[in-house]
């Protein structure tokens, strides 16, 4: 067995959750999956890990929208990745993704980089429904009883 | 995080898989000989992405996670030692914070064989500990492969039960880093 290219395309977390996905169902009409543990397993548990991440509300439309949108921050490919798979929301993120952010990015810069990740990339509804919670509780707070 | 590796390889079908469609053989024969499994410098393999090439020699690029360095990634903690802090992600355990490269200072909390960050603030120490399943956001900083092929009759008896099992080790292990602002366990930068 011979490696031809040992990094011929980047993944994202999202396109490997499609793909995982897919494999699963198609595994799961063909009966001749005995012997495949290491498969099952292998999958099994990077769909349990990826599962937890951003990606998994995130369809080709959405990945399609950020990296358009991406094109104005001058990112290299590794940290436009990396911002689709983690969706950071605060600087201090931005800074461990972004290499000498400090030297190629503004404050203004990362703020607006931060605006493009958070209203392209959704939290998901957990995320949602808590920030909602939050600001209906203050909002009890000062209505009267 | 996740790469695409184009691979050749020479797959025999065993004569009682003829009947079936030909990819499904050969995709199968490739995930039984990848899946899980580590390739030399170049990473875990996952699974087959997809066969390119049916000739005299396949080609296939296959799905493979390998870690670039200085990579961002969220493991959760699968426990102390005094080697430092062993990160999991779900697929792949082999993953070490040492001392050095935690949050300073640290220290190793031995009754309870945890690490513990000794967050100062104006108010004095603040111990915060690395318990075991919190998530964690680390920095790959290095990763390191060990040919792991079998070299000859293994000098280990196994019949004889020694109370230490012969030492595994890994073939791909990655070293970690949390110390730099924003890295470490989520809930210390995640303001509630």
């Amino acid at each position: 067995m011979e490696v031809k290219d040992a990094s011929s395309a980047l993944l994202s977390n999202y396109e490997l959750l499609t793909d995982l996905k897919e494999q699963r169902k198609e595994s799961g009409k063909n009966k001749h999956s005995s012997g495949q543990q290491n498969l099952n397993t292998i999958t099994y548990e990077t769909l349990k890990y990826i599962s937890k991440t951003p990606c998994r509300h995130q369809s080709p439309e959405i990945v399609r929208e950020f990296l358009t949108a991406m094109k104005s921050h001058k990112l290299t490919k590794a940290e436009k990745l990396q911002l689709l798979n983690h969706r950071p929301v605060t600087a201090v993120e931005i800074q461990l993704m972004v290499e000498e952010s400090e030297e190629r990015l503004t404050e203004e810069q990362i703020e607006a980089l931060l605006h493009t990740v958070t209203s392209i990339l959704p939290a998901g509804p957990e995320a949602e429904q808590k920030k909602n919670a939050n600001s209906d509780g203050t909002m009890d707070e000062e209505d009267p009883a | 995080m996740f790469v695409l590796v184009e691979m050749v390889d020479t797959v025999r079908i065993p004569p009682w898989q003829f009947e079936r469609k030909l990819n499904d053989s050969i995709a199968e024969e490739l995930n039984k000989k990848l899946a899980n499994k580590v390739v030399y410098n170049v990473g875990l393999c996952i699974c087959l992405f997809d066969i390119t090439k049916l000739e005299d020699a396949y080609v296939f690029p296959g799905d493979g996670a390998s870690h670039t360095k200085d990579e961002i990634l969220i493991g959760k903690i699968k426990g102390c030692s005094p080697e430092g802090v062993h990160v999991s992600l779900d697929f792949f355990d082999d993953i070490l914070i040492p001392p050095e490269s935690l949050q300073q200072p640290a220290k190793f909390d031995e009754a309870e064989q945890v690490w513990v960050w000794e967050y100062e603030t104006e108010e004095g120490a603040h111990d915060l500990y690395m318990d075991t399943g919190e998530e964690i956001r680390f920095r790959v900083v290095d990763e390191s492969f060990v040919d792991t092929s079998p070299t000859g009759p293994s000098s280990a008896d196994a019949t004889t039960s020694s109370e230490e099992l012969p030492k595994k080790e890994a073939p791909y292990t990655l070293v970690g880093s949390i110390s730099e602002p924003g890295l470490g366990l989520l809930s210390w930068w995640t303001s509630s």
